[in-house]
């Protein structure tokens, strides 16, 4: 057990979640700027953005949005896109089983791509700290802020980013960081290399469902190089 | 159908997915390789998430080796595997990046 507090915590995931604002505050500018030239009025963009909640899903909705897609159609897309974050619910579970009802129903609300990556790798790394799910908090108020925040900047002053100013690519760099010092043994080593590999050639599947595949592929991949539990 | 009520319903929808296993694990009895399996779900899914998003260069998939972002990914890979240090992994990665765009633009030009 590491003793701290919850405010140390908290200010812990907040500035460990800091890096990747860079990547996400340009998307949520676009986000914003394409939500409202796609004639969503100005309200319904921003609650896109604390409804949803999810980069990758807001921005193909507001595209099936603008070409006029059924209501239903449209909440089985953002369904399915974000079927990822199931396999982060299992995967942080064990982290917040001893929680409070009202800690989960919060925690999974803040549970994006990002703020589980870093929440992820920090639980991994420190094991069990009395007052962990405050740096899960910290981590995922920053992005939601953030997120609310360019959402808002991108709806009322459009978005304007140097073209050949590539941020989007601080995202796969801080998972990089994320990910390659978690790769210890070559169970783990085995499960990142294929679902990367799986990932590239199912690139071409419709609404994300081969980054869904490529991680199954990953995740048993690792299970079968790991081999059976004595 | 409004189109609020779409949207409301669409984040309930991933609120759900979010929520489902933080509810859902304690409850249910799942198989031992279930449990097993969630310690590979970090590096499967953000490993599924970078080569791809790498490998994206110009909004198409380019595995040549004109994807600057490649050489990039593979130094920012190195460089978090000596240093463990996310900052310095962007750091190299963006500067590596920028540095290649430029002295290709210089080549074409």
């Amino acid at each position: 057990m590491i003793s701290t507090t919850p405010k140390h915590e908290f200010l812990r995931g907040a500035r460990d979640e800091a890096p990747i604002l860079l990547g996400v505050a340009p998307f949520g500018l676009i986000f914003g700027a394409l939500a409202v030239n796609a004639s969503i009025a100005v309200p319904l963009a921003q609650a896109m953005s604390a409804f949803i909640f999810a980069g990758s899903a807001q921005f193909i909705a507001a595209q099936l949005i603008g070409a006029g897609t059924s209501g239903l159609v449209l909440m089985m897309v953002v369904f399915v896109v974000n079927l990822r974050h199931a396999l982060y619910s299992a995967s942080v579970a064990p982290h917040v089983q001893y929680l409070s009802p009202g800690w989960k129903f919060l925690l999974a609300y803040l549970l994006t791509d990002e703020a589980y990556a870093v929440t992820i790798t920090h639980y991994n790394r420190e094991g069990d700290a009395t007052y962990k799910h405050w740096y899960f908090l910290g981590a995922g108020l920053t992005l939601w802020t953030t997120w609310q925040a360019s959402t808002a900047l991108g709806i009322f002053i459009g978005a304007q980013l140097p073209q050949d100013w590539p941020l989007g690519f601080v995202l796969p760099l801080t998972f990089i960081a994320l990910v390659v010092p978690a790769l210890k043994d070559k169970a783990s080593v085995a499960a990142a290399v294929t679902a990367a590999l799986v990932g590239v050639l199912t690139f071409d599947f419709p609404l994300k469902t081969g980054l869904l595949a490529a991680a199954f592929i990953g995740i048993l991949t690792g299970l079968l190089v790991e081999g059976k539990p004595k | 159908m409004s189109l609020w009520l779409v949207i409301l319903l669409a984040g309930l929808l991933t609120y759900g997915t979010r929520l489902s296993f933080i509810l859902l694990l304690e409850r249910i009895k799942v198989p031992d390789w279930f449990r097993r399996g969630l310690r590979f779900v970090p590096a499967a899914v953000l490993s599924a998430i970078i080569l791809p998003e790498l490998a994206t260069y110009n909004t198409t998939l380019d595995l040549s080796l004109r994807n600057p972002q490649l050489y990039a990914g593979a130094l920012a890979v190195l460089v978090a595997w000596r240093t463990k240090n996310v900052l310095l992994t962007i750091l190299a990665g963006m500067a590596a990046l920028l540095l290649i765009q430029a002295i290709l633009g210089m080549a074409n030009i």
